[in-house]
């Protein structure tokens, strides 16, 4: 689904990717951990096209794209979704509004026509199911005073009504207490496919307790440092990340 | 790639004004400038009574001792009175009787405008008042009004059916020395329009004016009278837009509502006037005086959208006179390349548990400057009176300001009075976040703003609300990609 070759961005001059290679096949659910600081939110941020970083070296091959060339909306479009750390509040726009005007888009890039308005809501009630997600909340502003779990459980509810070829979930645990948890787990778990692919970002091995990955990596000084099956985070949880620290240093 | 603020400030500044078109039809002119003369002719023009003609004279008389008010948060170049045509209207002299008399190129400036009589009738039932150059042409939904005992007509028409009505009622709560502009428009002031809704009466529809300045060189001054008698209600509607000018044009009308004990009036403004082009050039002086006058349980409810002229001055007013009178102001207010705003309201609290609401929305883009002025007064005798005010403004570039004077007055020790303010600049991460779900940066910002300005809208009639998320797309429409 997604190969990434020796990636390397910065940041006002500041080099935070060095040369990452990632890749993971449809299917699959690969996730990436590391101590804070390691780069785990922009790679999130360098692959959805966000412009304050600046990619000066490497490729990545999304589906047979190549998504560099690509604007920020014509990656989302393509079926690229980033489930925010920090999703955005936009008063005064409703969910169901913002969702149907994304859609839409989406869909007529693909040259579809635009759903109906009927299709529309059926849809939106079929998927506020998956996160249990009070229908009352899509008819809100986006994100406007939605608690902590509402807001990420809002992101997971948008990936499951734009049906992602690839989705990243960044940091989608943090903030979450343990029903909430579980609730976007599921949501995540039931939208997994054979078509689709996830990737994983976060700190704690807690969320992997619910979704389960086949790969493992983690993510030290701008680089994928090591990847394991996912007793690999296990491990990370109980000894933390000094002896990564003491390997890489060691080379 | 993802959308930058300056490209916005950018796409802004390219936008070109979409109503730039002049309708060729003969007019009937006086000569340029401005005295007793002029005056003269404009109120033989007009066959108007006597007393008008005196009004006017005094009204005159007045505004040559008074100055230009300078305190506003706007500069120009002042306007020279004596280089300015009072009085043009288009050179037929009898009213249509049916809409196929009407011109067909006025009909075409009307299509232009987006407002196709025959669509607004058969879709909106809008009984529209159309004003074009200072001379009513057309006036539809008459006699079903008539049935109901609705008065909706032009100021002219009034003055000679019902001046008993105008007489009484007009100068009451604008007066002639309020300002210099008011002063300027009781003197020769042309055309406008005129409504009464009889005691009781609920207005089935709402009605509608569409303004335009036309001729080059033309000052429009329009007089509007809305009085509500006892229990009634009205929905008011007040569009305009103005063809392409090269020189500066003035606009200074006076906007009187009545709203007698129990009645209630709507007040909706959808302005968009030529606002000068992107180096400045260009574009309608706005100074209006607008107040209405609340009597027992009375409401009136000003709501607007601005996004046109060079220079605006306007302040829609309520003087809460009655007790639990009750006065609100929702306002949006665009500015972009060079264009100067400085407007807001006055909530003149008298009665005992009166209330107003001021909502404010300025919007800010390019060089321009957007202000908001306004005045909470409590008097002594006003007991529990209650306001709420709220202003916003979003910044689009780092060129242009946003300014808030809010002033407040309080003489009774028991009201309540809440003021708050906020000062934005649209989000890098809201529109990102847009992007990402890929929607274009276009329709992100449209979507941001009509949020932004969503509290506003909500207050238009439905057909309005459309005209002015378009009118918000357009002014923020740009050349993306």
């Amino acid at each position: 689904m997604i190969t990434i070759k020796n990636l390397h961005a910065s940041i006002d001059g500041k080099e935070i990717l060095k040369g990452l290679n990632l890749e993971v096949p449809a299917g699959q659910v690969h996730a990436i951990m590391g101590p804070n600081g390691a780069g785990k939110s922009t790679l999130a941020s360098v692959l959805a096209g966000r412009e304050d970083y600046e990619v000066t070296e490497g490729s990545v091959d999304f589906d047979g794209v190549d998504l560099l060339e690509l604007s920020t909306e014509d990656r989302a479009r393509e079926g690229m979704f980033l489930a925010f750390q920090y999703p955005v509040e936009i008063p005064g726009v409703s969910n169901v509004n913002f969702l149907r005007t994304s859609l839409n888009e989406i869909r007529e890039y693909r040259g579809e026509e635009a759903i109906s308005a009927k299709d529309f809501m059926a849809m939106v009630r079929e998927k506020s199911a998956i996160v249990e997600l009070d229908a009352k909340l899509a008819s809100r502003s986006v994100n406007e005073g939605f608690s902590g779990g509402e807001k990420k459980r809002n992101e997971i509810f948008q990936m499951a009504m734009l049906e992602p070829k690839l989705a990243i979930l960044d940091e989608t645990d943090s903030g979450l207490d343990i029903d909430a948890l579980r609730i976007v787990a599921n949501g995540v778990n039931k939208l997994r496919s054979e078509k689709n692919a996830t990737i994983v970002i976060t700190h704690y091995q807690r969320l992997l307790d619910y979704i389960v990955p086949d790969v493992v990596h983690v993510l030290y000084n701008g680089r994928i440092v090591k990847s394991g099956p996912k007793e690999l985070a296990l491990e990370l949880e109980e000894k933390g990340y000094d002896w990564i620290k003491a390997e890489q240093e060691a080379i | 790639m993802g959308y930058t603020e300056n490209e916005l400030a950018k796409d802004l500044e390219n936008q070109e004004y979409k109503f730039g078109f002049v309708t060729n039809i003969e007019s009937d002119k006086a000569p340029k400038g401005l005295n007793e003369d002029i005056i003269r002719f404009i109120s033989a023009k007009k066959e108007e009574p006597e007393w008008l003609l005196e009004f006017r004279l005094k009204a005159f008389a007045l505004w040559k001792e008074m100055t230009e008010p300078e305190w506003a948060h706007v500069h120009y170049e002042k306007p020279d009175f004596q280089d300015i045509t009072y009085y043009s209207a288009p050179k037929q002299t009898k009213k249509y009787e049916s809409w196929d008399d009407v011109d067909p190129e006025m009909k075409e400036t009307m299509s232009k405008l987006g407002i196709s009589m025959e669509e607004q009738q058969r879709l909106t039932g809008v009984a529209v008042d159309f004003v074009m150059d200072s001379v009513s042409v057309a006036t539809s939904f008459k006699s079903k009004l008539a049935e109901l005992g609705i008065i909706f007509c032009s100021f002219s028409e009034a003055v000679k059916e019902h001046p008993e009505l105008v007489r009484k009622h007009m100068g009451t709560v604008v007066p002639m020395t309020d300002n210099f502009y008011a002063a300027l428009n009781s003197a020769v002031f042309t055309d406008g329009s005129f409504c009464y809704i009889p005691s009781g009466v609920r207005c089935p529809m709402e009605l509608s004016t569409y303004f335009r300045i036309n001729e080059g060189g033309t000052g429009q001054f329009e007089r509007t009278l809305v009085v509500a008698d006892q229990g009634s209600y009205v929905s008011y509607l007040e569009g305009c837009t103005a063809p392409q000018r090269d020189e500066n044009q003035l606009h200074a009308a006076v906007v009187e509502l009545i709203a007698l004990d129990n009645a209630e009036i709507k007040y909706s403004t959808v302005q968009n006037w030529y606002p000068g082009d992107k180096e400045g050039k260009g574009g309608v002086y706005n100074f209006v005086t607008k107040r209405g006058l609340c009597e027992r349980n009375a409401k009136i409810s000003w709501t607007q959208v601005e996004t046109g002229s060079a220079v605006t001055w306007k302040y829609p007013s309520c003087i809460l006179k009655g007790d639990n009178s009750i006065g609100e102001f929702y306002s949006v207010a665009v500015t972009n390349n060079y264009q100067q705003a400085d407007t807001g309201t006055k909530m003149i609290h008298l009665g005992k548990n009166t209330k107003s609401t001021i909502i404010s929305k300025g919007i800010s883009a390019g060089k321009s400057q957007n202000s908001y002025r306004g005045l909470v007064q409590i008097h002594k005798n006003a007991e529990n009176a209650r306001n709420f005010s709220q202003c916003d403004s979003l910044l689009m570039t780092d060129e242009c300001g946003a300014h808030t004077f809010p002033y407040i007055e309080c003489k009774n020790s028991s009201a309540k009075i809440e003021h708050e303010a906020t000062t934005s600049k649209i989000g890098e991460d809201q529109i990102f976040y847009c992007l990402q779900r890929g929607i274009s940066e276009e329709k992100a910002i449209s979507l941001i703003v009509n949020g932004y300005c969503k509290e506003v809208l909500n207050q238009l009639p439905m057909e309005f609300a459309v005209e002015a998320q378009k009118l918000l797309a357009i002014s923020l429409e740009g050349s993306v990609g």
